[in-house]
Parts: C-alpha cells; sequence; structure tokens
C-alpha cells in the first residue's frame, strides 16, 4: 500500500505540469499578436474585390503585423466591400492618403491586407476610411481576361 | 417472425432500461461528493487513474508528434512549405488529435481499470457488504472515480498536446532542421487561445466526463462473475471508443461547423 503523503505529492505534481503544459501552450503556442483591443483605434477600408480576405486576417505595415481585419461589410449602392480593420495604436501616424491593398502570403498562404503610407501632411484618425486601395487579384479573373483578349484579336 | 420482434422490443426496452440506471448512477454519484473528508477517496483515485496514466499518455504524445512532424514535412517540404509544419501539427493536436487519442488511451488505461475493480467488487459482495454497515458505495466507490475522471481527463489532455508539440518540435527542428523561428512563429501566428486550445479542452472534458460515466456504470450493471467481468471490461472500452469518436464528430460539428 503506498502511502497517503506519496499520493497527495504525485497528485499534486501531476496538476501542477497539468497547469505548466496549459502556459506552455498559451503562451508558446498560441499568438501573442494583436490580441487585446485596448490599445488598437479603427480603419475602414474599401475594395472591388476582398475575395479570400476572412475576419482576423492580417493587416501588416512594411511586412510587420499591425492589426486585423475585424468586420467585412458590403455597401450595396456602390456594390464595393467595406472592410473594418483594428489597427495597433503605435502606428497612428499613417497620412490620409494611405494605401491599402490585398495580397497573397506566400504561394499557399491566406490573404492580407499591406498598407503602403501616403505622403500627406494630415494624419488618418480613428474611424477613417483608406480610399485608395487595390483589391484582390482572383487568379481565375484575370486567366479570363486573357482568354477574352486572345479570342478578340 | 412474431418472435423476432419481441426480441427486438426486449433488448431495445433493455438498452432503455440499462441508460435509465447509468443515468442514476451519474446523478447519484454527482450529487454524492461534495462533502468534507472525501478529499482522501478522491485524491488516491487521481493518483489511479490519472498519474499513472502519464506515462503511456506522455510516450504515446512524444511519438505522435514525432511523426506528424516526420509526415508534414516528407509532404510540405515538396512545394517548399516545410516551416508550416509547426503550425499544421500545433493544429492537428489541438483540436483533434489530442482530446481523441487521449481519450481512447484513457479509456484502454483507466476506463478499464476501473469496470473491472468495482465489478469484482460486486462480484465479491464487497458492495453489498458496505450497504450492510450502512456506507453508501455510490458515495464511497462510484462517486470518486466519476470525479476523478472528470478532472484527470482535461490535465492529461494538456500534458498530450505540449509533450506532442515539442516532440514534433524535436524531430521538425533539431532533426529534419526546420527553421525555429519559422516553425514556432508560424505556429503562434496561426493558434488562437480560445479557438483552438479552449475547443479542444471543453471536448476533452466531454470525453472525460462519458468515459469515466460509462467505465463506473459498467463495473456497477455487471453480472457479478468472472465472465460478467469480462464482458463489462470489453464493454467498456469498445463504448467508451465509439463514444469518444462520434461525439468528437458531433462536438466538432457543432463548434467548429459553418452552420450556426
Amino acid at each position: 500500500m503506498i502511502r497517503m503523503r506519496t499520493i497527495e505529492i504525485s497528485v499534486g505534481a501531476f496538476v501542477l505540469a497539468g497547469i505548466l503544459c496549459l502556459v506552455f501552450l498559451a503562451f508558446r503556442v498560441s499568438g501573442v499578436g494583436v490580441g487585446d483591443t485596448s490599445g488598437t483605434y479603427m480603419l475602414k477600408a474599401r475594395f472591388n474585390d476582398v475575395a479570400g480576405l476572412r475576419v482576423r486576417s492580417k493587416v501588416s505595415l512594411a511586412g510587420v503585423t499591425i492589426g486585423r481585419v475585424a468586420k467585412i461589410g458590403v455597401d450595396s449602392e456602390t456594390a464595393e466591400a467595406i472592410v473594418t480593420m483594428e489597427v495597433t495604436d503605435d502606428v497612428k501616424n499613417l497620412p490620409v492618403d494611405t494605401g491599402a491593398r490585398i495580397q497573397t502570403e506566400g504561394f499557399l498562404g491566406g490573404r492580407y491586407i499591406s498598407i503602403i503610407p501616403g505622403g500627406e501632411d494630415k494624419m488618418l484618425g480613428s474611424g477613417d476610411t483608406i480610399t485608395n486601395t487595390q483589391g484582390a487579384l482572383v487568379l481565375e479573373n484575370l486567366i479570363g481576361d486573357f482568354i477574352t483578349k486572345m479570342g478578340s484579336k | 417472425m412474431l418472435r423476432y420482434l419481441r426480441l427486438l422490443g426486449q433488448w431495445a426496452l433493455d438498452w432503455i432500461g440499462a441508460l435509465g440506471r447509468a443515468s442514476l448512477v451519474w446523478f447519484w454519484s454527482l450529487a454524492g461528493l461534495p462533502r468534507r473528508g472525501d478529499m482522501t477517496l478522491l485524491l488516491k483515485q487521481v493518483y489511479q487513474i490519472g498519474v499513472l496514466s502519464l506515462i503511456i499518455i506522455i510516450l504515446s504524445a512524444f511519438s505522435i508528434g514525432g511523426v506528424l512532424a516526420l509526415q508534414g514535412y516528407t509532404q510540405l517540404s515538396k512545394v517548399g512549405a516545410e516551416e508550416s509544419v509547426g503550425l499544421g501539427v500545433a493544429l492537428v493536436l489541438l483540436r483533434e488529435l489530442g482530446p481523441v487519442v487521449t481519450g481512447l488511451l484513457f479509456a484502454g488505461r483507466a476506463g478499464s481499470a476501473v469496470t473491472a475493480e468495482i465489478g469484482l467488487m460486486k462480484a465479491t459482495d464487497q458492495l453489498s457488504a458496505m450497504e450492510m454497515m450502512g456506507v453508501d458505495p455510490m458515495h464511497r466507490i462510484v462517486a470518486p472515480r466519476l470525479w476523478a475522471g472528470m478532472i484527470c481527463m482535461p490535465l492529461l489532455t494538456v500534458i498530450f498536446n505540449a509533450v506532442a508539440i515539442w516532440g514534433s518540435a524535436l524531430v521538425g527542428v533539431d532533426w529534419l532542421g526546420v527553421d525555429a523561428g519559422g516553425f514556432w512563429g508560424g505556429m503562434q501566428d496561426g493558434v488562437e487561445r480560445w479557438e483552438d486550445i479552449g475547443k479542444g479542452m471543453v471536448k476533452s472534458g466531454v470525453f472525460g466526463m462519458v468515459i469515466s460515466w460509462i467505465a463506473v456504470f459498467q463495473g456497477y450493471d455487471s453480472t457479478p462473475t468472472a465472465e460478467g467481468i469480462s464482458v463489462a471490461t470489453t464493454k467498456t472500452v469498445v463504448y467508451s471508443s465509439v463514444a469518444v469518436l462520434a461525439l468528437d464528430f458531433i462536438l466538432t460539428l457543432v463548434m467548429y461547423g459553418e452552420f450556426k
């Protein structure tokens, strides 16, 4: 018969190991990134096509993740997509003529929004809209255009 | 013809009756535990069910993590995306393999032992003896095992996941030479706390509850003979495994399914 004390200690160690593993999973395995919304502000952008972009897709500036896509909606009057982004407060000085472009990460990667700063003196504030945008390049459309042009020649 | 119909009806009634008895066992033992002085009973069972399962969990986790990294690397390096190994392995483990494989191992290692133990107690009239002495076997025998199972499964799953991810890093990064930054970075970018880790833990909690429920009930409800115990033990492992796999499908559908 094993002594009660041994059982207590080993159960304690077992629970402790479980908690340590959970901490490992929470901090080493899952994202540290822009998790909380406390230090962020909202930016909007209008795109003609956001195919492949998802909520929580990355927003990056010069290749560094500075935010996430918070919402994707559609403006039925202009038939444009309106993307709402959460951008960290560290990047507060984006000029009003800043551009946004939807790009693909690697060969098979997901879509993300690349921010290209402009040169104006006035800065974008919270809730402002980026109008200088370039939507997603859809490979099927490009191939379709190419074939039509070839055919009309 | 009528005879078969009658057999079918009898079988269905038996089955529904068993479900009713099982629900009663579950209800009484859940209600039965929270009393002072029960900590010792519970601790002993957590030791029996959880701590003693650690070795098989850690060994399996390590080899499964390593194999996932090897297989993932072989395929992904063909398209030059071997850095995605980390993300792929982590998602597969946290969402599916972690809870499911831990559940299956847990059913085989701990569930069968619980059934056999309670079954033997019943066969040797220890349970009746307890009742004679005015000790409620539901409270003293069944409840601690049920609670211990529900406590141990999530803990074992967390340990399984962590060890498996560590094993895949060992194989992928240290052995096959995947870039460590890409491996861990890709993982951190893609894995979300609630969506991946949290929902995986919900699964493991549900599995733990169902497996220990099946185990204690099969033991408590077994025919008190040597053959009866062996049948009950087999039933525990078979039912738990099927329940884990079927519940995993349902839980995945509910939690990750596109329809809301």
